[in-house]
């Protein structure tokens, strides 16, 4: 269903200020058409009939807070979404990280964990997992927490085998769960060596070194300053001939960071060099 | 209750932005029309398709074959110009941002689909008023025809394909019997009603 058409350009920038600075968190920078869309979608779902209402509850209701930056965040997500993607980190990223004594990866705006577990499999197939050290952040902690327990709806399963198996996977994807009434639970094997924290792309720094960083249609939801932004963040936090990896329509092509980076085949990977 | 769009920066001010929204049997029609397309025009088309979730599809190169003007893929906030096609990617909703990019979102499915015509239409209304051009094709989904209405709100102008013409006549027909459309066209007629829009 079409959310519906009742914030104007200038409440969405009084609003966004007024979290800024009640709450430190900052979305004046987020793409501005996908954010109004998000509100409008927010009035619907919690039957905000105008912008005071809406503004109200937020400004004046703390624990509204969480509940706000999940539903203007987006977290669709999916395992080995885009397989040709995952392919290549299967066939030519995991071999270079296995010549480290300790990996570092990076999974940057994480959402529910689909991602951090397709690696997770990835890493145990190369026979990597033992060394390694995933660290899933996202914004949101109420996603996170979803993302500890590695439960992911069954109906998915089907979809996620087949991209599973278009990677290049050449177990039974089934072999990685067991399945209760509704769900999948991943086995807990894949998680032990997740780390998951909140951090901020917007105003966060960077807080370790990585040969993998991962963040995938994340920065489709950034405008162009606030990208750069990110890509430098990055660009400090990658280890030299660390991976970067972006989503199918995203790109480093535009960003100052691009001269250090040589783009992996076809794919929107890149090394640093 | 006509409300105003606001004006972007990046396009020349009255730059008619085509959005042309369709679904089963519309890749023909866009194989007729598009050849016709004059280059060096002062209007700008983008395309959102229903297509399957391919990443490595082809119809961008496809339908660039057949195409005078450049028809380009758009990636996430490439710059709207004049004079040229843009193709959404499958499996992402296009929008329009107010400094004249576009921006990609893989937010749930409106209607069951991803691009979403709707989505692309109301962003176009939102943002470019009464410059906004809305084309509905062929297609058996009701995607497409609330944003077309939301482009009348906002002072566009809104055109369906001749359901007489239309491989799946249920999406231009849904969009007759609820809307009052301003033009009815054949696929033969499309491509001139576009280049029309040069004069005005």
């Amino acid at each position: 269903m079409l959310e519906p058409d009742i914030l104007r350009d200038e409440e969405i920038t009084m609003l966004l200020n007024d979290v800024a600075t009640i709450y430190g968190y900052d979305f004046r920078q987020y793409s501005r058409a996908s954010l109004k869309r998000r509100l409008n979608r927010i009035c619907l779902v919690d039957r905000f009939s105008s912008f005071a209402e809406l503004r109200y509850r937020v400004v004046n209701d703390a624990s509204y807070l969480q509940h706000f930056i999940e539903e203007i965040t987006v977290n669709v997500t999916e395992m080995f979404r885009d397989p040709s993607f995952y392919k290549v980190l299967r066939q030519e990223v995991m071999p270079r990280l296995g010549t480290y004594p300790l990996i570092r990866i990076w999974i940057a705006g994480c959402s529910t964990g689909e991602e951090a577990y397709s690696i997770a499999i990835l890493l145990k197939e190369a026979n990597l997992y033992h060394k390694s050290l995933m660290y899933a952040t996202d914004i949101n902690p109420t996603v996170l927490e979803k993302a500890a327990t590695g439960i992911f709806p069954l109906n998915q399963m089907k979809a996620y085998s087949e991209n599973y198996i278009r990677s290049g996977g050449n177990n039974d994807f089934s072999t990685y769960y067991v399945t209760g009434y509704d769900y999948a639970k991943f086995d807990s094997a894949l998680s032990e060596r997740m780390i998951f924290s909140t951090h901020n792309l917007v105003s966060d720094t960077s807080f370790n070194e990585f040969q993998l960083i991962l963040c995938r249609n994340v920065l489709i939801y950034f405008d162009k300053d606030l990208q750069e932004r990110v890509f430098k963040v990055f660009d400090e936090s990658l280890h030299n001939l660390g991976y970067l990896g972006l989503g199918t329509k995203e790109t480093l092509r535009f960003s100052t960071i691009e001269s250090n980076y040589r783009q992996v085949g076809d794919e929107k990977i890149w090394r640093k060099h | 209750m006509k409300k105003s769009g606001e004006s972007i920066s990046g396009m020349s001010n009255g730059t008619k932005v085509v959005v042309i929204g369709g679904s089963a049997g519309s890749i023909h029609v866009l194989i007729e029309v598009l050849p016709y397309l004059e280059p060096d025009s002062l209007w700008t088309v983008v395309i959102v398709l229903h297509r399957k979730a391919h990443p490595e599809s082809t119809l961008g190169m496809l339908l660039n074959a057949y195409c005078k003007v450049p028809v380009l893929e758009v990636v996430d906030k490439m710059p709207l110009e004049k004079g040229k096609v843009y193709l959404a990617p499958a499996d992402y909703h296009l929008l329009f941002e107010k400094d004249g990019c576009m921006s990609l979102d893989v937010s749930e499915k409106v209607n069951f689909s991803r691009p979403s015509i709707d989505v692309a239409f109301y962003s176009a209304a939102q943002v470019f008023g009464d410059n906004a051009i809305g084309l509905l094709l062929s297609g058996a989904n009701s995607d497409g025809v609330e944003g077309l209405a939301h482009i009348a709100q906002y002072g566009g102008t809104i055109c369906v394909q001749d359901p007489a013409t239309a491989e799946v006549d249920f999406m231009p027909r849904q969009a007759l019997n609820k809307l009052k459309v301003e033009h009815v066209l054949a696929p033969k007629d499309i491509a001139h009603y576009i280049n029309k829009l040069n004069d005005k």
